[in-house]
C-alpha cells in the first residue's frame, strides 16, 4: 500500500494504482475522456493533469502516472486548471457546436466538463475540421466530426471484444478512427461503444433523433434474449420503450450489454397481440377475454388430465411459470415441459443444469472445456469474459464442436461427442493440472439424442479431472433461454407418467397450452390437438393456436427471472402492456378461477411467496453464492451412447432467436448485413 | 578548435573508402576484443566519466542512461539505435553512416555490450535508401569478418545487428514512437513511465541511443575519458558534429568542440554568412525544433548545451540553421509550424489540436491579416501545447513560435499594420 496524500486528504491505495485512482479514493473528481476503468490506459486526452510535488514541474496526467508512497497531489492548483482549461480549448476548436441536434446531448461528457473548464468564447477563428462519417453497420450511428480521438471504442473493440475490426487511420489532425475498408462492425458488443464514447461521434442509430435523456423515465430489469441475466436499464417514454441500456453487476455482465439485448427492442412494439382472438371455422377471430376464456373452458370440459398438456417458452417469468403448473396440476395434467429445443437437461438436481461455477468464477478458472457450445453467439458478454480470463492469464481452451472464431484461441479437439470418450492427452492434462477447470457443455450438446449420454461423460470428466472440490464446482451448463433455469427450478418438467414435449406432439395430447412457446416445430403439434397460445408476438406459436391469449413482454411486467448460473434476479414493469394484454400470471389466475380451480394466490407477492415455497431459491434475489461440487454421483447417460454426429449450432443466427428479435426491424437489418459477411478473426 | 588529431570521425567527407578496410586504415576494430574484456561496469564507468552527452537533441548523459538498464535479466536485452534522423537542419547521422558505418556497427558492439544487450537493431529513416544499403554491407562485413555474431571479436560473447528501415516519419524518431513502430505499429509515442529501460522493445530493457552517441563510444574507450573530457566546455565535453546550412556561404558537416562560438563556427567552416556577418537576422542553433536567435544573441553565444539554454534555446542535434537579411522569418517559422502539424501523429489532445491551430494562425501572421493581440493568443497556445503532450514533439512545435514572438514580435506588428495599411477597412453599405 502507498500514502498518497490528495489536496490534503491521506489515503491509502494498492501499490501500481494510478494516480487518478488515488485521487477517486480521496473523493475528488478528475475529468477524463480517454481513461476507461475496464480499457487499457491510453492517456491520450491530457483532461485528467494534475499536479504532484517533486515529480517534473509540469501538469501530469493522472491516469498514466503511478503512485508512490509519500506522494503529494494536488488536484486544483492555478498550474491544473489552466491545464485543463487548455486541453478543453483545444478538444472544443474544432468539436462543432451541433449540440441542439446531437443525440449525447444531456449525457455528453464533453458538455459536462466544458461547464467546468470551458471558456465563455473561443479564441479560434480558423475553419472548424469536418470528417466524413463511416457506416459501421445498422447499429452504430457515426458523426466522426465530433469524434475527439480518445480511442476508447477502439481499445474495446479490440480488447474486451476482440475483433481487430476498429483503428486510427492517419496522422495528426486528420486522425480518423474507421474500419479502415468501410464495413459493418463484426462484433456481437458493438452497441457497448456507444455508451463508451464521452461525445455524440458514436450514437445508436435506430434511436437517433428519438428521445432526450430527461424526458425517459427509467427502470431497473433483466434482459431475456440470452441467459446470462445481464441486468440492464429500460427507458421508457409514455407507453413506448425507447432504449434499453447495461447497468453494472460485476458479477453478471460488468457494464456491458449484447447488440440484441440492446438493440431489438424495436421488436416489442411491432407484431403484437394486444387482444384475445378465436379460431372459428378455421379462422382467428377478434374476441374478447371472456370469449376466449369460454372458448377454453368449453373446449376443456370432458376432457381428462393426462391429455392436457403444457409449454413453457424461452421468455417467461418464475411467476407465469408456475402458475401455469399449478393450474395444470390442478387441472390433473402432468404433461409439463420447458425444455423447448428437447435437451436433455436433468431436472434432479439443481447442479445438472446450472452454470456453478458462476459468471464471476470465470476470472478464477485455470483451463476451460467448451463442449457443443459456441458462447460468443450464444452469451456474448459471458464469452467477453471469457476473453478477458484468456488475456489475463492466457488460459487453455479446449472446443468439441463446430469450429468457429471465439474471439481468443481455442484448441480444437473434435466436432462431435464420442470424443469425450478418449479426450486428447495433452488437454486432459492440462486440466487435470489446473487448480480451477472448467467443463462446460452447451445446449447444442444436449439437445440431440445422445444428450443425457453428453451430460454424463461432462460431468464424469470434470469429477475425473478435479473440477468438483469442496471449493469449486467446475461443472456448468449454458444456457440459450432465460427461462430454462427457472423453469427447472420449478419443476416445469413431466411429473410421474406425464408426457414431454416430443411425446405432446402428433395429438400425445387433446389440449396444449402455450405459454411464450414460439421455439419448436409447432407442425408437429397434432391436428386435432386444441392449443391455447398465451403470449406476446404474433410467431409460430401463435399462429397454430385456436385461442390466443395476449400477454406482456419482459419491458411489461414485473418478473422473475434465473439465469444460467441459478442467479435469481427481478425485473420491474417498464411500460404497461399494449391494448387488452395483461401480466400473464394474472391471465392464468382468472382463467383458473372460470375452470374451478382457483389459484391461492390474489397478488404478486403472494405469488411470490409460492415460488419460494416450492423451491427456496426464489428467496434469494441478485446474490449468489459460491459453492463447491461435494455430490460427485452423475447424472444417468450411457457413454456408450456418445455418438459420431458433429454438433450442430445452437444457435444459427444470433441477431434472431426469439419472437422479439424476429419481430424487429433492426435485428433483421443485422442478419442482412452479417448474414454477407462472416464474423472475422479475433485479435490477439 | 578542434585539432586533427582529435578527430574521431576522420571520414567524414568521404574521401577515403567507408568499408571494412578503409575503417581498419583508420583505426575502426583495432582490438575490440581488448575494450569487451575491460568489462560491463567499467565500459559504463568510463562513458559516464567522459561526460558524454546524447547526441540525438536532448543531451541526457549516454553513460548514465547505460546505467539504467538491469544487470541481471531474465529477458533479452536490446539496444535499439536512433538513426530515424528527420531533424530538420540536421544530416549529420546521415554522414555517419555512408561515410564512416564502421564506427556505428563497432559502437553497437561496445554499447550493447556494455549494457548486456543480445542484439541491436537500427532504426533507419526511410528516406536514406543509399545510406541503409552502405550500413546493411558494413553489417554484413562486420559478420562476415567475425567481428559481430555468433563470437563477436573472438571475445565469445553473441550480439547481432539488425538493420530496419523506417517508412517516413518524424514522430517514429521519437524514441518511444521508434519502439512501437519497429514493433509493427502505428509510430505513437508510449507513455512514460515505464520508460523504455525497464519496459522497452517486445517488453524487454531497451536503450535507444542517436547514432553519433553510440558512434564516438569505442573512440572514448580507445583514448579514454580523460581525452574526451578535454575538449569542449565543463559539462559539454568532447567533439560535436555540426551542421551549417542555410544562407552561409559553404554549408557544411563539421566535427568540432562543443562550446565553440557560433561565429567562429560559421565563419571558420562554413565560409560566413552571405553578405558578411553584419547581413546576419538570426539563426535556429539546433534543428528545427529549438527557438530561433537573433544576431544580437548570435555574436557571442558558445555552440554547447548549457549556453544555448542560457540563451533560451537549445543545441538540439547541432543543427545550425543561418537566416540572413533576406529571410521572411515569420515565413520561415510558419514554414515549421507546418511541418509539426503534418509530422504530429495525432494521439493526445493538445499537440493534435493545437499544431493546426498554429499553423493557421502563422499562415495569417504572415500575411499580417491579424489583430495584434492575437500574438499573445499565439503564445498563449504554445504554452498551452508545451509541457502537456506525452512526449516532445509538443514542446518542439512551440519552441520555434515561442522563438519568433520572444525576438521578432515587432516584425509582426509591423506586418500586421502593413497589412491593415494596404486593405483599408470596408465600411458598411448604407
Amino acid at each position: 500500500m502507498a500514502k498518497v496524500t490528495v489536496d490534503g486528504i491521506e489515503v491509502e491505495v494498492p501499490n501500481g494504482s494510478s494516480v487518478l485512482q488515488a485521487c477517486e479514493a480521496a473523493g475528488k473528481e478528475i475529468p477524463r475522456f480517454c481513461y476507461h476503468e475496464r480499457l487499457s490506459i491510453a492517456g491520450n486526452c491530457r483532461m485528467c493533469l494534475v499536479e504532484i510535488e517533486k515529480a517534473p514541474p509540469k501538469p501530469i496526467s493522472s491516469c498514466t502516472y503511478p503512485v508512490a508512497d509519500g506522494m503529494v497531489v494536488h488536484t486544483d492548483s492555478p498550474m491544473v486548471r489552466n491545464g485543463r482549461r487548455g486541453v478543453m480549448e483545444f478538444l472544443l476548436i474544432n468539436h462543432p457546436l451541433d449540440c441542439p441536434i446531437c443525440d449525447q446531448g444531456g449525457e455528453c461528457d464533453l458538455q459536462d466538463q466544458a461547464m467546468g473548464y470551458g471558456m465563455d468564447h473561443s479564441r479560434y477563428a480558423e475553419n472548424k475540421r469536418a470528417v466524413k462519417d463511416k457506416n459501421l453497420g445498422p447499429l452504430v450511428k457515426t458523426v466522426m466530426t465530433r469524434c475527439i480521438h480518445c480511442t476508447r471504442c477502439i481499445r474495446f473493440i479490440s480488447e474486451v471484444a476482440g475483433v481487430p475490426d476498429l483503428g486510427a487511420t492517419s496522422r495528426g489532425e486528420h486522425m480518423e478512427v474507421g474500419t479502415y475498408v468501410e464495413r459493418a462492425l463484426g462484433s456481437e458488443l458493438s452497441g457497448n461503444i456507444i455508451d463508451l464514447c464521452p461525445v455524440g461521434a458514436l450514437t445508436s442509430k435506430p434511436y437517433a433523433f428519438v428521445a432526450r435523456p430527461w424526458e425517459l423515465s427509467k427502470i431497473d430489469s433483466v434482459d431475456v434474449l440470452d441467459a446470462v441475466g445481464t441486468n440492464i436499464r429500460i427507458d421508457a417514454r409514455g407507453p413506448e420503450v425507447l432504449r434499453i441500456l447495461p447497468r453494472l453487476n460485476e458479477d453478471v455482465n460488468e457494464e456491458w450489454l449484447g447488440d440484441k439485448s440492446r438493440f431489438a427492442l424495436d421488436g416489442l412494439r411491432r407484431r403484437r397481440l394486444d387482444r384475445p382472438w378465436v379460431r372459428r371455422a378455421g379462422k382467428l377471430i377478434e374476441a374478447s377475454w371472456s370469449e376466449a376464456f369460454a372458448a377454453i373452458a368449453e373446449r376443456l370440459r370432458g376432457v381428462p388430465g393426462e391429455r392436457i398438456g403444457a409449454i413453457a417458452g424461452d421468455l417467461c417469468d418464475a411467476e407465469s411459470m408456475l402458475a401455469l403448473k399449478d393450474l395444470m396440476v390442478a387441472l390433473g395434467s402432468a404433461n409439463l415441459d420447458c425444455r423447448q429445443d428437447g435437451a436433455h437437461l436433468n431436472a434432479s438436481r439443481r447442479e445438472f443444469y446450472a452454470f456453478n461455477s458462476t459468471i464471476g468464477g470465470l476470472d478464477e478458472a485455470d483451463a476451460i472445456l467448451l463442449i457443443g457450445t459456441n458462447p460468443r453467439r450464444e452469451a456474448p458478454v459471458l464469452n467477453a469474459r471469457i476473453r478477458k480470463r484468456w488475456l489475463a492469464a492466457g488460459i487453455p481452451i479446449g472446443l468439441i464442436g463446430s469450429e468457429t472464431d471465439l474471439t481468443y484461441r481455442v484448441q480444437q479437439l473434435g466436432t462431435a461427442p464420442n470424443v469425450l470418450n478418449a479426450l486428447e492427452e495433452g488437454f486432459r492434462k492440462r486440466l487435470n493440472d489446473a487448480g480451477k477447470p472448467m467443463v462446460t457443455v452447451g445446449q447444442a450438446a444436449l439437445a440431440r439424442p445422445d444428450g443425457s449420454a453428453v451430460l454424463a461423460a461432462a460431468w464424469r470428466l470434470a469429477a475425473s479431472v478435479g473440477a468438483l472440490t469442496a471449493e469449486w464446482h467446475g461443472f456448468n451448463v449454458l444456457h440459450t433461454a432465460a427461462a430454462r433455469v427457472g423453469g427447472l427450478d420449478l419443476g416445469f418438467v413431466p411429473g410421474a407418467n406425464g408426457r414431454s414435449l416430443a411425446q405432446m406432439m402428433d395429438g400425445g395430447v387433446d389440449v396444449l397450452w402455450l405459454l411464450g412457446a414460439d421455439e419448436f416445430d409447432t407442425t408437429r403439434i397434432g391436428a386435432n390437438t386444441f392449443v391455447v397460445y398465451q403470449g406476446h408476438h404474433g410467431d409460430a406459436g401463435a399462429a397454430r393456436a385456436d385461442v390466443i391469449l395476449p400477454g406482456a413482454a419482459y419491458t411489461e411486467k414485473p418478473g422473475t427471472y434465473v439465469n444460467t448460473e441459478g442467479r435469481v434476479q427481478r425485473g420491474f414493469l417498464a411500460v404497461y402492456p399494449p391494448g387488452d394484454a395483461r401480466e400473464d400470471w394474472k391471465i392464468l389466475r382468472a382463467f383458473s378461477e372460470l375452470v374451478g380451480h382457483k389459484l391461492p394466490y390474489d397478488t404478486l407477492d403472494a405469488l411470490r411467496a409460492r415460488l419460494e415455497q416450492v423451491n427456496p431459491a426464489f428467496g434469494r434475489i441478485g446474490f449468489l453464492p459460491r459453492f463447491g461440487g461435494t455430490d460427485l454421483s452423475a447424472p444417468a447417460g450411457d457413454p456408450a451412447a456418445l455418438s459420431d454426429v458433429p454438433f450442430a449450432p445452437a444457435i444459427a443466427d444470433y441477431y434472431q432467436t426469439d419472437p422479439i428479435s424476429r419481430a424487429s426491424p433492426t435485428m433483421a437489418a443485422c442478419t442482412a448485413t452479417f448474414a454477407a459477411t462472416p464474423l472475422v478473426a479475433a485479435a490477439e | 578548435m578542434l585539432q586533427d588529431k582529435d578527430r574521431i570521425f576522420t571520414n567524414l567527407y568521404g574521401l577515403h573508402d567507408p568499408m571494412l578496410k578503409g575503417a581498419r586504415s583508420r583505426g575502426d576494430w583495432d582490438a575490440t576484443k581488448a575494450i569487451l574484456e575491460k568489462g560491463r561496469e567499467a565500459i559504463v564507468e568510463e562513458v559516464k566519466a567522459s561526460g558524454l552527452r546524447g547526441r540525438g537533441g536532448a543531451g541526457f548523459p549516454t553513460g548514465l542512461k547505460w546505467s539504467f538498464m538491469p544487470k541481471q535479466s531474465d529477458r533479452p536485452c536490446y539496444l535499439i539505435v536512433n538513426a530515424d534522423e528527420s531533424e530538420p537542419g540536421t544530416c549529420k547521422d546521415r554522414d555517419i553512416i555512408r561515410h564512416d558505418p564502421h564506427k556505428l556497427v563497432e559502437g553497437c558492439l561496445v554499447a550493447g555490450f556494455a549494457m548486456g544487450a543480445c542484439a541491436a537493431y537500427i532504426y533507419i529513416r526511410g528516406e536514406f535508401a543509399n545510406e541503409a544499403k552502405v550500413l546493411q554491407a558494413a553489417i554484413d562485413e562486420a559478420y562476415a569478418a567475425g567481428l559481430i555474431g555468433k563470437d563477436a571479436c573472438g571475445s565469445g560473447y553473441v550480439f547481432d545487428v539488425f538493420l530496419h528501415r523506417g517508412a517516413g516519419a518524424y514522430i517514429c524518431g521519437e524514441e518511444t514512437g521508434l519502439l512501437e513502430s519497429l514493433e509493427g505499429k502505428k509510430g505513437m509515442p508510449r507513455l512514460k513511465p515505464p520508460f523504455p529501460a525497464a519496459v522497452g522493445l517486445y517488453g524487454c530493457p531497451s536503450t535507444v541511443n542517436n547514432v553519433e552517441s553510440i558512434a564516438v563510444a569505442p573512440a572514448i574507450m580507445r583514448r579514454g575519458a580523460a581525452w574526451f573530457n578535454s575538449l569542449g566546455r565543463p559539462k559539454n565535453s568532447g567533439p560535436k558534429v555540426f551542421c551549417i546550412s542555410g544562407h552561409v556561404n559553404k554549408p557544411c558537416n563539421v566535427e568540432e568542440e562543443l562550446g565553440i562560438p557560433l561565429r567562429e563556427l560559421i565563419d571558420r567552416y562554413a565560409g560566413g554568412v552571405r553578405g558578411g556577418w553584419d547581413n546576419l537576422l538570426a539563426v535556429i542553433p539546433g534543428g528545427a525544433s529549438v527557438p530561433v536567435i537573433p544576431k544580437s544573441v548570435c555574436d557571442d553565444v558558445l555552440m554547447d548545451f548549457d549556453s544555448l539554454r542560457e540563451a533560451r534555446s537549445g543545441l538540439g542535434t547541432a543543427a545550425v540553421i543561418v537566416m540572413d537579411k533576406s529571410t521572411d522569418i515569420i515565413k520561415a517559422i510558419a514554414r515549421l509550424s507546418k511541418f509539426y502539424m503534418h509530422e504530429s501523429c495525432g494521439q493526445c489532445t493538445p499537440c493534435r489540436e493545437g499544431t493546426g491551430w498554429m499553423w493557421r494562425v502563422m499562415t495569417r501572421m504572415v500575411e499580417g491579416r491579424a489583430e495584434v493581440p492575437e500574438i499573445d493568443t499565439l503564445d498563449q497556445v504554445t504554452r498551452q501545447i508545451e509541457g502537456h503532450t506525452i512526449c516532445a514533439l509538443g514542446d518542439a512545435a512551440a519552441w520555434p513560435i515561442q522563438g519568433l514572438i520572444r525576438h521578432f514580435r515587432p516584425v509582426m506588428e509591423e506586418r500586421i499594420a502593413a497589412y491593415k495599411a494596404r486593405t483599408p477597412m470596408r465600411m458598411a453599405a448604407e
